[in-house]
């Protein structure tokens, strides 16, 4: 029988173990299963897991090596679980912080009253590579700029949740939150099954509404396809899934063809007008008019199109603005600013280098600070300032003296742990948390989201190109819904009246 | 549908099939050898004919042995038409489309890609035979599973239409070849050894129970007459246009009878062409003669469809990009 009081937590928070074994309360009906099974068992369990995304197609692209290599979606077979007590908190805490990033972006494109104000310096709006002037003067169709954000959350030591980045160009992963639970239902049923778990199933038809209703006022009956660059993009099985579980053509840009001033996909009965595209095509190659002239992947004169309002993109083109990592130290002051309200989720405390006093406070104090670009995404360009030499943090330190717009430091946190299954026993691993948020109608956010887990020992990078994994999250239905009634049966067995 | 997407329709479910006919080429050849061991030299050289590669394969490896012809056959990734090849264009081509196909097909073509790379690790002719078999089922999954979760719309159409075209040319080519093997002493017609031929060529088609019941004897003109004009049989010439050009008319919506394009013409035009013809017309033509004006003529029908569904003449207001599909 499994035995957890050998399990060696570290100084990290651990999301399942207060210590010593002991599990936290709302993680003790899984901790109680799992000792009801041996470790070959779970390895079993981990076999077949395997197996399953393997037959499933599950996979990513690796760019860099043989072009196009696929590699199965790595996935952890012990789940990690967000309490339903803590869970409304940060539920409402994305949604205040999605409104306000909403409204930002479009006080960015229209007047930008909040540098006006002061709160948030100009010259940062002016100068960030995510500004699309292109943009300026624009309201897409129902106000809504950011329809897909995925937020990365942390926990450091303490306990704390922290929001690390919003993403609000093209976020990726919801597909493997997806399938992550498919696979546990298939493979792990019996530790699955009555524990409560909140359904994720429904962000399909959620995102299949939020694009309905972003479509442009004068059709009725919109047409939806999704934009990919095909499937050499490391995202391409989340793209056809999505169209997939959507029921919406999955459209590369050789298929679609601007007339009449408006975008068309080409059938094999002619042409076909799309009014909502989910692009997951970056800015930069949406258009080779508008935007990089040599990008092959969008389609000439679509951004005409967009700013004529004949068709809706999601997420609006320019939304990047509110993703680069100087503005996102002023997010708690673009939520007061427009919401007047408090943030519910704090930021990791950030230095902006563009600030010459705080500059100064990053060079003087590298060796305790992570430093990252302003602009880049995928943990690329960062310097972890405890782990580096002396002479990598001088070198670095000229590249912000050079730049300072491009850079900012926040302290080293240390991210949570969950239990992970290594080789025949269990380690302790670091995680994230990217929860979907969906601005439609209303703000929605998928009960869960994508944890992301860093495999190697010891290591705090989690993103899957470099050798992250995943685990199933669930969030517990809360305790004032378990102590309720069940569902009415009378209810559900009227289904299958024959009357 | 989009014009991309019902060209990797049509062209997943052609190497599905040409995967699958493989198979039976060697399945066939392999226990026909085994048949007539010691009153027959083995005869692979055949297959690599049957198949159309053989200039490929002859300059490849020299001469024909089983081995070596099970191995073009079967894993030779430099043969674009071996199973291994045509179960990973298929897989290409379902994930492409993935998102317009079953998931319970995306899986099980996945499955069968990951059967092949894994079987590829070991070359014997033990793994080989134990390949044909799993290639034959894992075939007869997919179709079934297509069958019953996709639904029969456009995509299926275009789907079908490529399976049939591909299996009649298939069924075309081992009568052409086969035919030329078995038939040239006359001394041997009616010996034990000669039906155990004509089975055999009924067997790489999977026809020979339903041809007992249909012909009872074997002839060599029933067996032509049955592998060419049977109504019924679903791998027959016939039996595959007629049915492939009523998914053409499916998906057009032009009535039977009629036609709007010329990848209607041409498959109809060989539709009918059948319809009215006898098999003593074909043997008076010649067998050969016959096959080979029906193959150019299926050549020019796919060519049609392809200039009608998948290769959209350019918009004026386009540039390079999207003609790269062309």
């Amino acid at each position: 029988m499994m035995d957890f009081s050998t399990y060696h937590q570290g100084s990290a928070y651990d999301e399942t173990f207060i210590d010593g074994g002991n599990p936290r309360p709302r993680c003790e009906p899984l901790v109680r299963r799992l000792q009801s099974l041996t470790l070959a068992e779970l390895q079993r369990h981990q076999k077949a897991a395997d197996g399953a995304l393997w037959n499933m197609g599950i996979t990513f692209n690796v760019y860099g090596h043989e072009a196009g290599l696929e590699k199965v979606w790595p996935f952890d077979i012990l789940p990690r679980i967000v309490g339903g007590e803590e869970w409304p908190q940060i539920e409402r805490g994305l949604q205040q912080r999605i409104r306000a990033l909403n409204h930002f972006v479009q006080d960015i494109y229209n007047g930008r009253k909040i540098c006006r104000d002061g709160v948030v310096p100009e010259e940062l709006v002016a100068t960030a590579k995510t500004l699309r002037p292109a943009c300026n003067g624009m309201t897409p169709p129902e106000g809504v700029w950011c329809h897909v954000t995925g937020t990365d959350l942390v926990r450091d030591r303490d306990g704390q949740l922290y929001v690390l980045e919003d993403n609000l160009r093209c976020p990726s992963g919801v597909s493997y939150v997806l399938e992550n639970r498919e696979v546990m239902k298939r493979t792990f049923p019996q530790v699955f099954n009555g524990m409560r778990v909140t359904p994720v199933e429904d962000y399909p038809e959620k995102l299949l509404d939020t694009l309905l209703h972003t479509a442009p006022r004068n059709s009725d009956a919109p047409t939806v396809a999704l934009l990919t660059p095909g499937v050499y993009n490391s995202a391409y099985f989340e793209h056809s899934f999505l169209a997939q579980q959507m029921g919406i053509e999955l459209v590369e840009g050789r298929d679609l063809v601007i007339t009449g001033g408006y975008v068309h996909m080409r059938t094999t009965t002619g042409l076909r007008r799309i009014d909502v595209l989910y692009r997951r095509i970056d800015d930069d190659f949406l258009d080779p008019r508008c935007f990089r002239e040599d990008s092959m992947l969008g389609v000439p004169g679509l951004m005409e199109c967009y700013l004529a309002g004949r068709i809706t993109l999601a997420n609006a083109p320019g939304t990047g603005i509110a993703d680069d990592k100087a503005i996102y130290a002023y997010v708690p002051q673009i939520i007061r600013y427009y919401l007047n309200e408090d943030a519910i989720l704090p930021n990791v405390p950030t230095f902006v280098c563009s600030d010459p006093a705080q500059c100064q406070h990053v060079i003087t104090n590298m060796h305790e600070l992570v430093v990252k670009p302003t602009n880049e995404s995928g943990g690329y360009g960062i310097l972890m300032g405890p782990q580096a030499s002396a002479e990598e943090r001088a070198r670095y330190c000229d590249q912000i003296r050079a730049n300072p717009r491009n850079y900012i430091a926040q302290p080293m946190l240390t991210l949570s742990t969950v239990p992970t299954m290594v080789d025949d026993h269990l380690e302790a691993r670091h995680v994230d948390l990217r929860p979907f948020v969906l601005y439609g109608k209303d703000i929605y956010v998928l009960p869960g989201g994508l944890t992301r887990v860093a495999l190697r020992k010891g290591s705090m990078i989690v993103n899957s190109s470099q050798g992250g994994g995943s685990k199933d999250t669930w969030v517990l239905m809360d305790h004032a819904a378990q102590n309720g009634d069940p569902p009415s049966l009378s209810q559900s067995q009227s289904l299958f009246a024959t009357t | 549908m989009l014009s991309r997407v019902a060209e990797s329709v049509f062209w997943m479910n052609r190497y599905l099939e040409r995967a699958d006919n493989v198979a039976r080429f060697i399945d066939v050849n392999e226990n026909l050898t085994l048949d007539l061991q010691g009153t027959l030299t083995e005869q692979w050289a055949p297959l690599v004919y049957t198949t159309g590669d053989h200039e490929l394969f002859f300059a490849r490896y020299g001469e024909s042995s089983r081995e070596k012809v099970m191995h073009f056959l079967t894993f030779d990734p430099e043969n674009s038409n071996s199973i291994l090849m045509c179960v990973q264009r298929a897989r290409d081509n379902a994930r492409a489309i993935r998102d317009i196909i079953s998931s319970a097909m995306w899986e099980q073509i996945n499955r069968f890609y990951l059967m092949m790379r894994d079987a590829a690790r070991s070359t014997s002719v033990e793994s080989i035979r134990h390949t044909v078999e799993q290639v034959k089922l894992h075939s007869h999954l997919i179709q079934g599973v297509t069958e019953t979760t996709m639904s029969h719309g456009e995509a299926w159409h275009f789907g079908r239409m490529g399976q049939l075209l591909e299996r009649a040319d298939k069924t075309s080519r081992i009568l052409d070849v086969k035919y030329y093997i078995l038939l040239p002493d006359s001394r041997d017609v009616g010996t034990p050894l000669d039906v155990v031929q004509w089975s055999a060529l009924l067997k790489s088609a999977s026809a020979l129970e339903m041809y007992r019941k249909r012909k009872g004897r074997m002839l060599p003109s029933n067996v032509a007459e049955f592998l060419i004009l049977d109504i019924d049989f679903p791998r027959s010439l016939r039996f595959c246009l007629v049915r492939s050009e009523q998914s053409l008319h499916q998906i057009t919506g032009t009535p039977p009878g009629s036609f709007n394009d010329r990848a209607e013409q041409h498959l109809g035009r060989l539709r009918s062409s059948m319809d009215y013809t006898s098999i003593d017309d074909i043997i008076q033509q010649g067998l050969h003669e016959f096959i080979d004006s029906f193959q150019s003529e299926l050549n020019r029908a796919g060519d049609a469809i392809h200039t009608v569904f998948f290769a959209l003449p350019p918009q004026p207001s386009m540039n390079g990009q999207q003609q790269s599909m062309a």
